[in-house]
């Protein structure tokens, strides 16, 4: 046997039926995980959008929380709702040239590139039907990374409830501190909107605190990490602009949200 | 036979360690320590590998033409680790997605490519997974010990639970951010290796050349 196992027959022989069977190990794995592994990433994602609304504690059951979550699919243009199937997949689609924009660079201030052309956003309701939260998933470049998140808004569209990055590759304790629950929790209560209706929000250098100007439309930059910083406001600002969900929100301060007065009183 | 069961098992841990002695494995070393619980995982996930393909190998080592055998424990290896990647997929998706591309650059890993080659190729099944066990503890040991160090001093908590009180939150621990980056895993390895050379001296490599003593200006004239 080991005599002519260099012969060219036996080795071609070899090589085929080592790759048929490590082939159909790899495939079996494979196909016979998957469903256990969708089953992950939807819980995954899911948990990051309760924690951006605020409704996540550990211990609990995400997918029977989300249940009071509505998934609608907005317009980017229009602002308007528009029926999209389940299975949309808003990432594959910004890089398809027939469902999504390119964007010049004057405009892509977040530096993604091309936008899609609908984008997900999701409603939160309390127990009684009231609309919540609104949850828009953001996304932009950092300093060595895009930085992907869910941005969370009370019903009247313009106050901030929370921020929360889901997936990112900043330095760790530096921008890696996107991360850090009390930075996050300096974005509660900030408004996104000045009087006239521009984009005022903005991550600045240097503390902010009640007696600056303007406060409640900025946060305090992560000392040690401008670039993340700057691309975190930057994308912000994006998603909130006009190319963003800007027509959407307008129209959620006008339409939807009657109780929009209340916090600016 | 006993013995020699012994020595294939533990000899890799400190006598023959993989990363502190043959020096390989080292990239790994340094991505994945920053916290314990990823650290155990990539371990997990090194000594199965390591001792399922060193398995494979030698079960087929007598069929193995010469002139492919690379390759061949390449796609043995690659397999095992795509299969232990959808694993983690499965059932630690968050471990896993933290450990991210360092899963599957196990392929890559010398240490596994290293013993099919240099222990699987000459010995039976039996004992060709026992060197993949006793080769992936020795790494996991290394690996442990920097996981702990780089946690604990880095972040002031093991496996995610607070140890120690953090300054930013009151407390009196200031965290040393290097021990998060990975040039700090460089030098704590290097700690290690003169730690383990120490104390079993016989590790320690001959000089491959020796020194002249300088020679003084009166030798000149």
């Amino acid at each position: 046997m080991s005599a002519n196992k260099e012969s060219v027959g036996k080795t071609l022989l070899v090589a085929f039926l080592v790759c048929v069977v490590c082939g159909v190990v790899v495939a079996t794995a494979a196909v016979s995980l998957r469903p256990v592994q969708s089953k992950n990433q939807l819980l995954d994602k899911r948990m990051n959008i309760l924690q951006a609304a605020g409704l996540y504690q550990p211990g609990v059951d995400v997918n029977k929380v989300f249940k009071s979550i509505e998934r609608r699919f907005v317009d980017i243009d229009t602002g308007e709702y528009v029926e999209m199937p389940e299975s949309y997949d808003q990432r594959k689609a910004a890089k398809d040239p027939q469902r999504s924009e390119r964007l010049s660079g004057k405009e892509d201030i977040a530096g993604i590139k091309s936008q899609a052309d609908v984008a997900e956003v999701f409603l939160a309701r309390g127990d009684d039907g009231e609309l919540s939260r609104i949850i828009l998933p953001v996304h932009g470049y950092g300093l060595w990374s895009t930085l992907y998140g869910f941005l969370a808004l009370e019903p009247d569209a313009n106050t901030v409830s929370g921020l929360g990055f889901y997936e990112h590759g900043e330095t760790p304790g530096l921008g890696g501190e996107v991360d850090n629950p009390k930075w996050k929790a300096l974005w509660e209560g900030k408004k996104l909107y000045g009087e006239q209706g521009e984009v005022e929000i903005q991550v600045v250098k240097g503390s902010v605190d009640s007696k600056t100007p303007n406060a409640e439309h900025k946060v305090d930059g992560l000392a040690g990490a401008t670039l993340t910083s700057n691309g975190v406001s930057n994308l912000l600002r994006f998603w909130v602009g006009e190319n963003g969900f800007g027509p959407y929100l307008k129209r959620m301060q006008k339409g939807e949200a009657v109780v929009q007065q209340e916090g600016d009183a | 036979m006993a013995e020699k069961t012994k020595d294939i098992l533990l000899g890799p841990i400190f006598d023959n360690n993989p990363i502190a002695l043959q020096i390989l494995g080292i990239c790994s070393a340094l991505a994945v320590t920053s916290n314990l619980s990823t650290t155990v995982t990539m371990c997990i996930a090194l000594t199965t590998v390591t001792a399922f393909s060193n398995f494979f190998v030698s079960s087929i080592r007598n069929y193995i033409p010469s002139s492919i055998r690379i390759i061949v424990q390449m796609t043995i290896i690659a397999s095992l680790v795509i299969v232990v990647d959808q694993f983690l997929k499965a059932y630690a998706y968050g471990i896993s997605k933290q450990l991210s591309v360092f899963v599957g650059l196990i392929i890559t890993n010398c240490i596994v490519m290293g013993r099919a080659e240099a222990f699987a190729m000459k010995n039976p099944p039996i004992p060709s997974f026992l060197d993949g066990v006793g080769n992936g503890l020795g790494y996991s040991v290394i690996l442990l010990g920097l996981g702990f160090i780089r946690e604990l001093l880095g972040a002031g908590s093991l496996f995610g639970q607070q140890i120690l009180t953090k300054a930013a939150d009151g407390g009196w621990f200031v965290t040393n951010g290097m021990m998060l980056l990975p040039p700090s895993a460089f030098f704590l390895i290097g700690l290690f290796i003169w730690a383990i050379r120490t104390w079993k001296p016989e590790q320690v490599e001959e000089d491959t050349f020796k020194m002249k003593p300088h020679t003084r200006v009166s030798d000149a004239f």
